[in-house]
């Protein structure tokens, strides 16, 4: 509560929270929100040249090249970033905890094997990667979260191993250790708690990766599929027209951008809260 | 040292060799079977299983890999079915301008946010350093699609200062470079705006200000030359960040890199060619990181390897 607190205090990261608000509340109360069905395709809804209507009254963002609602396919396509967030962002960072504390506290062969997984993980671009896996499985939006959770642990798992490695080297683990405490115990009751924080950071700034690399695969055409409206692929979708019709990209793209910048901005807030040795550094 | 340098460059070596696993696997993966695609569609099973046979496919799992890396050794990348034409044959012909746009892109990275983070750290909790700041934290929230798109709108369409993509001269690759740039400048700026405020904050310096020296010199002298040390590494691991945008960036400016390859590749489903790009990347990625790693020994002799 006090970091909620601290955090609400600094007025970007207050209004990075908002947004966050308002985007989960958007793709919650879609179907009530949306003005038009994000699929419908209007007759009205393209000029007699059959070119997409910019932003008017009827349709407050205007319409795309089939003439659909451009506002309500936004509306919907929170939905889509919002899933692959938590989901596939959730299965990262499960997994890079696992990878993470395993590799510093458990140590032993399987630790190093599993450190050298990630040394050749960094050694491929996240992007290509998950384009190369993505075209091979044939994308749907749940094999597109399971991709970007595959190439996204790694951060992760190098962030709590090398934490793991500096908690478990401190004094009071060493006494546990002594005094026979088991392992188990230590991981939960001492190792752990020490973790959430460096945790918590980390999967707030990993939601920001995630729904970028979402819809950039998306744009790529092997991300989320149409007709399921993601902001990448409404821009995906639009990309030859995008010089006569720049609203179709410009509305779903500040939507990216503004929900990856404010998920950076918690959390790089929420590290200065929650890290002690930052403070009073910068 | 020799020893530290002798280590580092096997395990380069060794990274290298999963790098080409990994990209096996994925190969392997591949759902369609290539035998078929060659023969085609009215062949005969005889005729498939002849060329399944040539090309190695029906044999085990590790004997097929042993077959892919000594091709690999030999620059033989595999081939695309869908270009009919071999995977390194095509990457080579991209590797140039894409090396270009690299070395204009890192460029401006460097310029812009080595200079936004010098000035924000000597205007440390100014309101431009909060706009410096939140202007680095934009460009690295922004994904490379929209930057591209927005910035060939407004610049190429809108005011009309640059062509409208393509390949060619100065001013086609300022617009590519530049978003590249810009984007990407955002780590380098915080890391240089903390590394120099950490500086600034040591003993020497201010050994250096009693004596009287001035604050140019300073800063020139005994400030620049330490808080920069860390963006040597930085540059090995952003080559990966790099490369993923670059991709991007060659799709929608229309820059024919290898970028602009492994997305023509994605509209076609092309997996070999996406595969060797990936390696291609991969491969500067350990190469660029080793050359960084040991280019810091050479600039800051404080490091100790033995340490390490």
């Amino acid at each position: 509560m006090t970091v909620l607190k601290a955090l609400l205090k600094r007025k970007t990261v207050a209004i990075a929270l908002l947004y966050i608000l308002i985007v989960v509340a958007a793709a919650i109360f879609a179907p009530w929100l949306a003005p038009y069905d994000p699929a419908k395709q209007f007759f009205e809804g393209l000029t007699l040249e059959g070119a997409p209507l910019p932003p008017n009254a009827d349709y407050w963002l205007g319409t795309d090249l089939l003439g659909r609602d451009l506002l309500s396919r936004v509306i919907y396509g929170a939905q889509t970033s919002l899933i692959i967030g938590v989901v596939s962002n959730g299965i990262a960072v499960v997994i890079g905890t696992l990878v993470g504390v395993t590799a510093g506290f458990v140590r032993g062969w399987l630790g190093s094997v599993l450190m050298r997984l990630t040394d050749l993980m960094m050694a491929f671009p996240a992007l290509l990667l998950a384009i190369a896996l993505a075209a091979i499985l044939q994308p749907s939006l749940w094999i597109v979260a399971m991709v970007i959770a595959m190439v996204n642990w790694v951060q992760i798992a190098r962030v709590i191993y090398s934490e793991t490695i500096s908690i478990s080297s401190k004094d009071f683990v060493a006494v546990e250790r002594t005094i026979g405490v088991s392992a188990p115990r230590i991981l939960f009751s001492h190792l752990l708690p020490h973790l959430l924080p460096t945790i918590l950071v980390w999967a707030t700034l990993g939601i920001s990766t995630t729904v970028l690399l979402e819809a950039t695969l998306s744009f790529l055409g092997v991300g989320v599929q149409p007709p399921k409206p993601s902001w990448g692929n409404i821009i995906f979708e639009s990309q030859t027209y995008f010089t006569s019709a720049v609203w179709l990209v410009l509305f779903p793209g500040i939507a990216i951008i503004a929900l990856s910048l404010s998920f950076n901005l918690v959390g790089d807030a929420l590290r200065d809260e929650l890290d002690p040795t930052l403070k009073g550094r910068s | 040292m020799v020893w530290y340098i002798a280590k580092r460059v096997v395990y380069s070596l060794l990274i290298l060799l999963g790098v080409t696993f990994v990209t096996y696997l994925l190969l392997y993966m591949i759902p369609a079977d290539p035998a078929r695609q060659i023969a085609g569609r009215s062949a005969t099973a005889e005729v498939v299983a002849n060329i399944r046979h040539q090309l190695g496919l029906d044999l085990p799992f590790y004997e097929q890999y042993v077959r892919y890396l000594g091709n690999l050794l030999q620059g033989d990348l595999g081939r695309s079915y869908v270009q009919r034409s071999e995977v390194s044959t095509l990457l080579a012909s991209r590797v140039g301008p894409t090396l270009q746009l690299m070395v204009a892109g890192i460029g401006f990275e460097l310029l812009i946010g080595i200079t936004l983070g010098i000035v924000a750290a000597l205007k440390r909790n100014s309101v431009l350093d909060q706009v410096l700041m939140a202007f680095s934290f934009i460009g690295v929230s922004s994904p490379h699609f929209i930057a591209a798109m927005l910035a060939l709108y407004f610049f190429a369409v809108y005011l009309g200062w640059f062509p409208l993509g393509g390949y060619g001269g100065v001013e086609h690759l300022l617009l590519p470079a530049i978003t590249l740039g810009v984007l990407g400048s955002g780590w380098y700026s915080r890391m240089v705006r903390s590394s120099m405020i950490d500086v600034l904050h040591q003993d020497f310096i201010r050994t250096a200000r009693a004596k009287g020296l001035g604050r140019a010199r300073v800063l020139l002298r005994h400030v620049l030359p330490n808080a920069i040390v860390p963006v040597i590494p930085m540059i090995g691991i952003d080559i990966g960040i790099f490369m993923s945008g670059l991709v991007v960036v060659e799709s929608v400016f229309g820059w024919p890199g290898l970028g602009q390859l492994a997305w023509q590749a994605i509209q076609q489903v092309d997996i070999p060619i996406i595969v060797g790009v990936t390696m291609l990347s991969a491969v500067a990625i350990v190469l660029g990181n080793l050359v960084a790693d040991l280019a810091v020994l050479f600039v800051d002799p404080r490091i100790d390897v033995t340490k390490t």
